[in-house]
């Protein structure tokens, strides 16, 4: 059962580690950049066996039900729960989120 | 008076309609056996008290002569649905105390028809794990023994465990990519997944949209039927719910499967099989032979490619999905110097290392360059696994396999090789690609005298042909061998 482990052709860098969580809003000290991409690479290279199937032709599937999106009457149908909303937030005010200043 | 926690939930219902026991007498004996089973760490938060209040009006209304499906049931769920003033974690520290102000459909179902709750059940992280240890609030143990402390499989661990062990008489759960299956395989239950859309998904915490699908874990086949029941659903707040009636399932546990024509996928036998888990499939076919069903050979060409294509539709839709966890609106907030370093913070500390792992090969997969090679190809490759099972309707009915590709194995075991532990849903992530319903029965012990379980697959909406094999399954099997009590 044990699946072999190959290294990835297009395998991840530190770099890309560093670039793939700024993406992620992940913070990464930078001594655990080679240990991650590593770890990555283990992963990435037993998915490369996909490259094996012939998808030549292949729609992707892209729902697991068969059936089209429902449409509904464009109507109200829930609302007036202000203080539903706020009952988890870190932080509110007078019937606001507070959040850190993200522009000057 | 007998144990009431050694109960079926067919049973317990019986009994209470018959005035031999209340639900507060019934739910009492199961708050007992939660309260001494701590060790086993199946619950994240108890509601013992809630529990008792539920019970006591369940037997005033069945007094006055209303009696839902699950009336007076003492249940468990599983910590990823969202309960109505019930703190909800999904097994992460970045929820915080997040006390939901609304019920998950599921849940609503289950409380309208008179189930009392006695607590939220462990799982892995996001049900992001196939062993219960990526919890942030401690592993799950298995009632099941060698030795040492063995892991009840994942996510969805803490279900598994308290229905093993008798402390409720059934459990919620979640299966992305074999989480239902895989518990009830290692912890000797029943558990189904049925076809995607049939439980709603509104209230359930998401991991990947495509793929979870909500089912029970149980002690019987026919207790499996009687809680899918309540569970399933059309439900307008989730578009992907299918419109369909829920049929009785319950009357299918128990019919002929004379004729039924079984299908054998060759693929499954896999390099490195156990010969315990080889032989019990084999008993598996001439139980089924002898209850008069027809066994075909049949090949699903692409299941070693369905892994691989999981490991990157999951976690791309993963990544996608825990974006919302920003530290603004609930949950954890950890304070940086700007906007960005908060983000940054809160979700380094409140995602634990496997989330993390994962929503970073999501956001890898889907980045520019890398789109087309990883996500679209995974997709296609999804189209190919279904396209299988199509060719093979064409000759049977259900497909029986094993549900998992070993027994219970010990805590730690398999953590450090994230390969390793993925490859547990090697027998079960097929039916999540495709959308079918698939079914977890115990039918033997392996020579540790750990359960193992074998898995039918039925046609996507055909869960009447699964409990039908299922059922006519454990009939064969006769699986009635119970964990000892060491954790008392």
């Amino acid at each position: 059962m044990a699946q072999e482990k190959s290294k990835p052709k297009n395998g991840v860098t530190a770099k890309d580690v560093k670039k793939i969580a700024k993406l992620s809003r992940l913070h990464v000290e930078a001594d655990r950049l080679e240990p991650i991409a590593e770890d990555l690479n283990g992963i990435l290279g037993w998915i490369e066996q996909l490259a094996e199937v012939d998808v030549e032709g292949v729609e992707p599937m892209t729902s697991a039900v068969d059936m089209a999106a429902p449409l509904r009457a464009d109507n109200v149908s829930d609302g007036g729960k202000r203080d539903d909303v706020l009952k988890n937030a870190p932080k509110s005010d007078d019937g606001f989120f507070v959040v850190p200043r993200s522009v000057e | 008076m007998t144990d009431l926690t050694k109960m079926t939930l067919s049973g317990a219902l019986d009994g209470m309609a018959k005035g031999e026991f209340s639900s507060v007498e019934l739910t009492q004996a199961h708050i007992d056996a939660c309260k001494a089973s701590t060790k086993l760490n199946a619950f994240i938060t108890d509601t013992h008290d809630l529990a008792l209040e539920q019970a006591k009006a369940s037997d005033a209304r069945r007094a006055s002569g209303t009696v839902g499906k699950l009336e007076g049931a003492p249940l468990g769920i599983k910590d990823l649905f969202c309960t109505e003033g019930v703190k909800t974690t999904a097994g992460s520290k970045i929820l915080g105390d997040f006390t939901p102000t609304y019920e998950s459909t599921v849940s609503a179902n289950m409380k309208a028809d008179g189930m009392v709750m006695l607590g939220k059940l462990n799982l892995d992280e996001f049900a992001m794990g196939s062993s219960n240890e990526t919890s942030a609030f401690g592993p799950v143990i298995n009632p099941w023994r060698k030795d040492e402390d063995l892991v009840p499989g994942g996510s969805s661990g803490g279900s598994a465990s308290a229905v093993a062990a008798d402390l409720c008489l059934g459990a919620t759960a979640t299966d992305t990519g074999g989480s239902i299956r895989q518990p009830a395989s290692f912890t000797g239950t029943v558990g189904i997944k049925p076809t995607y859309g049939r439980c709603s998904r509104w209230g359930t915490v998401a991991f990947a949209s495509s793929l979870d699908q909500a089912g029970p874990i149980a002690k019987t086949v026919k207790d499996s039927a009687i809680l899918l029941e309540s569970m399933a659903g059309y439900d307008a707040k989730d578009s992907t719910s299918i419109n369909a009636d829920v049929p009785d399932w319950s009357a299918s546990c128990g019919q002929s499967v004379k004729g039924m024509r079984i299908g054998i996928p060759k693929e499954y036998a896999i390099d490195g099989m156990p010969a315990d888990i080889q032989a019990l499939w084999d008993q598996g076919i001439e139980w089924m032979k002898a209850a008069g069903a027809e066994i075909v050979p049949i090949t699903l060409p692409h299941t070693k490619y369905a892994l691989p294509a999981y490991y990157v539709v999951a976690p791309a839709e993963a990544s996608s999905n825990l974006a919302r966890y920003d530290g603004m609106r609930y949950g954890l907030r950890v304070d940086g110097k700007d906007l960005t370093e908060t983000y940054e913070l809160t979700r380094t500390e409140g995602f634990g290392d496997e989330v993390r792992r994962r929503i970073m090969i999501g956001t890898y997969v889907l980045s520019a360059g890398y789109y087309d090679a990883y996500y679209l190809r995974a997709q296609k490759v999804r189209t190919r696994i279904v396209q299988d099972f199509e060719n093979a309707w064409e000759t049977c009915d259900a497909i029986l396999t094993p549900t998992a590709p070993s027994a219970a194995f010990a805590v730690g075991r398999k953590v450090s090789d994230p390969v390793q532990m993925y490859l547990n849903d090697i027998f079960t992530v097929t039916t999540n690609l495709a959308g079918l319903p698939g079914i977890s029965v115990p039918a033997g012990l392996d020579k540790n005298g750990l359960p193992l379980g074998l898995q039918i697959i039925g046609r996507a909406m055909d869960e009447a042909t699964v409990f039908k094999a299922a059922a006519a399954l454990e009939d064969a099997a006769g699986f009635k061998a119970k964990p000892e009590k060491w954790w008392v």
